[in-house]
Parts: C-alpha cells; structure tokens; sequence
C-alpha cells in the first residue's frame, strides 16, 4: 500500500515538473521573459509537490504507532494492569493481528486484535487521503502563484542547498553516534574493570567471562587479570611493525622506481598491475597467509630445526604488508611525480646523478607526503582484521618472538563478538573498550598523516 | 679575451641537430664561443635557442624523446662523444634556469651541493670557504650571511636567483649557461643579477639566452640570432644590433617581428 502510494506520489512530481514547466514555456510564448529557465519552474511544482508529502509521511510514521497503541490500551484502563503489561498486551494483540501469535488467545486479546487491524487500515486511509490532497493543494497554489516574475530558481537552488546539506549531516551525525555508542559501552566497561587493569595488565583471557553462569551475581574481582590488554597491543603493534617492514622498503623502491627510473610504457602497465594488488580482497589475503604462508613457513622453519607455530605473526604481518605495498608505492609514486621537475633539472645541471638527486633532492622534498602514505599504511595494517583472525591466531600471547601465534585488537574484537552475546556484560563491553582504543589510535595517525601531507601541499602549490 | 688579438675559443658547435622525437628543433647549428666573453642568444619563442643552450651540458639527455647530432667541442673535446663523462662535464659547465630553483634545503646546502657531490671539500673550513666566496661572487653574502641554515626557498626571487647562480658557480665551472635568468625578476633584481653578469665574466664564460633584446645589449660582447631552429647570424653584440648582415635579424632588432 504505501509503496503504490509512494510510486503515486513520484509520478504526481514528475506531472507537476511536466505542467510548471509547460506553465513556463505558455508565458514565454507571450514574449515574456521569464525570471529563470523554464525547467525551474518545472522543479519548482515539483519542490511544493515533495516537501507536504515528505512532512506528512514523517508526522505519520512518528505519530501512528503511539495514538493506535493509545487508543487500544484504553480499553483496559481502569483494570489494574501495570505498564510492563499493558506493553505485553498490545504486542500480543498486534502480534495476533498478523497471525504470529503462538500463545493462548483471550477473547480480551482477540478484540484488541480486531480493533488493532481496523484502526490500522482507518489509519491506512486517512493517510492517502490527507497525503494527497495536501499535495494536490499545495501544487495548485504553486501553479496558481507562478508567473512571469516570480521566483523560482532561488527556491530551487536553496532546496538543493538543503538537500546537500542533510546529505552531509547524516554522514556527521552516524560517525557521532558510533563514537558515542563507543563511548557509553566503554564506560560501563570501565566501571567494572579498572582502566589502570586494562591499560596495563599483561593477561589477556576473556575465555575466563565466558564461562560464568548469567544467574550468578556480577563479581568484579573474578575478572581480575582477565583483561589486561598489553597483550593485545603489543600484538597489534608488532604485526604492524612487520607489515611495514615488508611494505615500506618493497613500496617506497617501487614507488621511486615508477616515478624516476620506469619508461612511459614500463609504467604505464606496472602501475595498474601493482595497483590490482590493492583490490584483492582482505579475506583472500586472509586464507592465502593462513593456508599458504603459514604451512610454508612452519616447514622452512623445522627443516631449519626451528620451532614454528603454523599460525604465526610473521605470516599474517608479511601478508599484511604485501597488502599495503600498493598504497606506499602508488602515493609515494604520485608525491615523487608532483616534485617539481626544475628541481630536478637543477639536480643534473650540478652534475649529480641520478640516484644523487633522489637521495639528495627529491627524496627529502618528497618526504612529508612519504611520511604520509606511510602513516596510512600504518592505520591500515592496525586496522586490518581478516589476515591476522584467519593466520595469526586468537591466543594473546605476550610475545615478540614472530615465529610464535599472537593475536591483535581487532581479532580479540572479532573472537569476543562472534556467537551470542549477553549486553552490559564485561565480556560484550571489552570489545568497545577495544574498538575506541582502536579509533584513537588510527584517527591520531590519519590526523597526523593528513597534517603533513597538507604541510607538503602548501610548499610547492 | 684576446692573447696576443687572436680570439680564444672555447666552445665550438658544428653541424648540430636536434629532434625531439621525429620534429626537427635545430638545424645545422655552427657557433663558436669566444672565452671570458658574454654571448648572447636571442630569437623569437621556439626557435630553438634554449634548447642549443641545453646541447652545451647534455642537459636534453634528460628528456627521453631528444637526439642530438653533430660535435661540439669544448677545450677541444667532443662533449657528444661516448668517451664523455656527463658528470665531469656539468661540473665544468654550470647552468641558471629561467625559473629560480633553489633545492627545499637551506642556503648552506644549496651551495655546497655541488662542491659535496663532487668531493671538493675535504674539510668543513674548506666547504665554509667554498661557500663564502661563491656567496660573495653571486654578490648574496652580505644579505644572507646571518641566516645561512634558513631555508632558501624564504629568499625574494632576486635573492633566489642569486643563489642559484651561487650554487652555479660552487663548483667553478668554466663556462655558465644562464636560460632567460631575468624573466621572472623584476627591474632591480634584473639590474643586480646584469651587473653580476658583469662581474662574473672575468672567471667564466656566458652564454646567455634573453628575450630581452636592451638585456642582450646591455651585457653580451657577441650575439647569435635564432629563428626557426636555425642561427641566421652571429657576430660581436655592436655588429649585430647597429649593422646586421641579414634582413632577418634587421627586422627582428628593429622589433618588425617575433
């Protein structure tokens, strides 16, 4: 019902742009000039015919629940009932109305069912009618009012403004409303485990708050050494560290070799190809570290009498940074390519070779915006999941032997999360504890990052 | 300079060609340059001469699409020759571009770039020398002697220029190759780096290209008139301007074209 209506209502705009505009070209015809083109007086029917149907839709979907949910419980006013049953009775009601009710049928519920569908579809009418006749009034006065001196193109163009506007709005406001849903959780979390135990504690096992009984009370003291998070951040920083190991080197000489050394044609096919590097997803990087990377290695390993674990930080942290050599190389190619070619003309014209006017000259003025893609390779590799989930194992070993499993923030996230989760526990509230420490670290580095690349741009544009 | 009234050469371009891919840019070109002299190149825009100046230190080996043919000889050595060190060469034939281009360093590592790669200095007396006097030839050092670890990118455009050409001279090249030095400077700053033009070459020959042709009289003892990618004349800078041989350069000097 509401789409038909809905599907009405665009095809009511379209008429409405259709006559606005015919209204415009009728006047113009009288060798008037118009104010505006004659499509803004096409989007202008169109602007009155959207904005009554938007508002009335919004009023309704507010207001209907609440005055149907109003009108059916005071049939039982009077009677006693307490809210939280009051609230139980009109889910059962409306669940008997859609014919999902399983439990015993009341005559009392039966009747609130039947009332409950004939307020609806009462409702359900109401709504067309008052939808379209606002509309079709609106659109009318609108017309009515158009002529040749009137404005059009600054409604227009303010609407769109609006548009645009609340467009960005929501992209603000739901990065508010993680941060703060991140917020609150942490919190709470925080008030049951210390933050100094959390910062600092050196045990990591929220098996431990797995196995509580949820009958039993909320003991603080049995989540002692539970979560200390050192662990996990050691873990994160050091799979990080050997990502860009692997990816700094192998992506700043590619990078360097793209933009000083390759010829046109070397270039012009190695860069789409190191980019499609960049387009694998992680979750296949993720089995190729985990089924390839790992067995490989452990079997290297043990030929050389070394012990290794077939989940090992070295696997998931080389992986990774075979991951991130597409970002170091392709913008360290793009900050080399933007030094200004007279510095190096002046270079040359010194007599300095090619590799002394890179080390000398291009390399140190292309340095913030290196430093730049390097710290976004950085907030990638700490960010990253699915590699070190799938090859680097779940077990928090405090470790910086690479050849043993660690885990990191974000699998430790994934670990507590996957399954059932029981809200305002510890154990479910960790993983916000750990997702905001998350944030912060990457958004220091992105706003580091994106300090000096700005830092670069403004010496040389 | 003269011994003895005889002109030395110091440089000699025969029969050079340059293409850039299958496009023709200069055409025969064969120009002798007197030593411890100012030459000047002048020519409308894209005839070539820039690119002429740029044969004289290899500098079109940087573009990938540039052949040059023919010799030149500088102290009697082919540069154009496999045997020659493009390193050596650029040390011995320096280069101020159009544009000011100090390095994003400060002014100390602007000039002792050069004397650095070169490893002219074995000390650092000695390359705080070096830096002085190349400082003091470029007529920079009283304006820049107390902030010599600023970067030289804070530096006027006359300021930048200047450093330049000190950082051209650094190493003490023999010949200096200036390309249009004056076009983004303003009057003063064109007036200071012409007065500098001057004073450099009692210990270096120039070869200047200009647009300007009140520069090119104002500071060249020769001058050789391009268009179109060949040299239509060339002779002393009085010859040229007051009596030229060639309609061509009389209509050009006379600003009837270009």
């Amino acid at each position: 019902m509401n789409l038909i209506l809905f599907t009405f209502i665009v095809l009511l705009g379209f008429t409405s742009y259709y006559f606005g505009r015919k209204k415009a070209y009728t006047i113009q015809s009288t060798k008037k000039r118009l104010t505006a083109l004659p499509q803004f007086y096409g989007y202008y029917l169109a602007i009155w015919c959207a904005i009554p149907a938007f508002i009335i839709f919004s009023l309704w979907a507010i207001f209907e629940p609440t005055i149907v949910k109003l009108l059916i419980l005071s049939d039982y006013s009077n009677q006693g009932y307490l809210d939280d049953e009051l609230n139980l009775l009109y889910e059962k009601s409306k669940a008997l109305s859609r014919g999902q009710f399983t439990g015993e049928i009341t005559p009392f519920i039966e009747a609130s069912a039947e009332k409950y569908l004939s307020l609806r579809s009462i409702a359900q009418s109401s709504k067309v009618v008052i939808v379209l006749s606002a509309i079709i009034a609106s659109v009318a006065y609108a017309y009515k009012r158009i002529s040749s001196n009137s404005r059009t193109r600054e409604p227009v163009e303010k609407f769109l403004n609006a548009v645009l506007f609340t467009a960005s709005l929501a992209a603000i406001l739901t990065t508010v409303g993680i941060v703060f849903s991140l917020i609150f959780q942490t919190i709470d979390f925080f008030k049951v485990i210390p933050l100094f135990d959390f910062v600092f504690g050196t045990h990591w096992y929220p098996a431990k708050a797995f196995v509580r009984d949820s009958s039993e009370a909320l003991d603080p003291t049995m989540y002692s050494d539970t979560f200390g998070a050192v662990p996990i951040f050691a873990g994160t920083f050091f799979i990080a560290f050997i990502a860009m190991c692997v990816a700094i080197p192998i992506g700043l000489m590619s990078g360097i070799y793209l933009a000083e050394y390759a010829s046109t044609k070397v270039r012009q096919y190695a860069k789409p190809l190191i980019e499609i590097l960049a387009g694998i997803p992680t979750v296949v990087y993720g089995f190729f570290a985990a089924l390839t990377v790992g067995p490989f290695l452990k079997e290297l390993g043990t030929s050389m009498g070394l012990e290794v674990s077939a989940e090992s930080a070295l696997a998931a942290g080389g992986v990774m940074g075979i991951m991130i050599i597409p970002f170091i190389s392709s913008l360290s190619d793009d900050v080399i390519t933007s030094v200004p070619q007279s510095l190096r003309d002046g270079s040359y014209a010194m007599g300095a070779t090619k590799s002394e006017t890179i080390k000398r000259v291009i390399f140190p003025a292309a340095l913030p915006g290196i430093v730049g893609s390097i710290l976004l390779g950085v907030s990638r590799a700490i960010g990253e999941t699915m590699i070190v989930v799938m090859a680097s194992g779940l077990a928090a070993n405090l470790t910086l032997n690479p050849l043993e499993s660690t885990s990191t923030i974000t699998a430790q996230i994934v670990v507590i999360l996957i399954g059932d989760q029981a809200f305002g526990d510890p154990k479910t509230q960790a993983a916000f504890a750990l997702g905001m420490s998350l944030f912060l670290v990457t958004l220091c580095l992105n706003i580091v990052a994106l300090r000096v690349v700005k830092k670069y741009r403004e010496k040389y544009e | 300079m003269r011994k003895n009234g005889v002109k030395m050469i110091k440089i000699k371009a025969k029969d050079v060609d340059v293409f850039y891919g299958k496009k023709q840019a200069l055409f025969n070109i064969s120009l002798d340059i007197e030593e411890n002299q100012v030459t000047a190149l002048i020519g409308p825009s894209g005839c070539g001469k820039s690119t002429f100046l740029r044969c004289l230190n290899r500098m079109n080996d940087v573009i990938d699409i540039c052949s040059v043919k023919g010799e030149i000889f500088i102290n009697d050595f082919n540069i154009n020759d496999k045997s020659c060190d493009v390193v050596r060469l650029r040390e011995k034939i320096g280069m101020v571009f159009q544009k000011p281009n100090p390095f994003p360093k400060t002014l100390y590592e602007n000039v002792s770039y050069g004397p650095t790669i070169h490893g002219m200095a074995q000390s650092k007396q000695e390359m705080d020398e070096i830096v002085e006097t190349s400082l003091k030839k470029a007529a920079l050092w009283e304006e820049v002697k107390d902030r010599l670890h600023e970067p030289g990118t804070g530096l006027s455009g006359g300021q930048q220029q200047r450093l330049c050409i000190a950082r051209a001279i650094s190493v003490t090249p023999e010949v200096i190759l200036m390309d249009e030095p004056c076009s983004a400077l303003d009057p003063i700053a064109t007036a200071q780096i012409e007065e500098l033009i001057d004073e450099l070459k009692k210990e270096h020959t120039i070869i200047i290209v200009t647009h300007s042709m009140a520069q090119a009289a104002r500071v060249s003892q020769n001058t050789g008139f391009f268009h179109l990618g060949q040299l239509i004349e060339h002779g002393s800078t009085d010859k040229i301007f007051k009596n030229p041989d060639n309609k061509k350069t009389q209509d050009y000097i006379t600003g009837r074209f270009g």
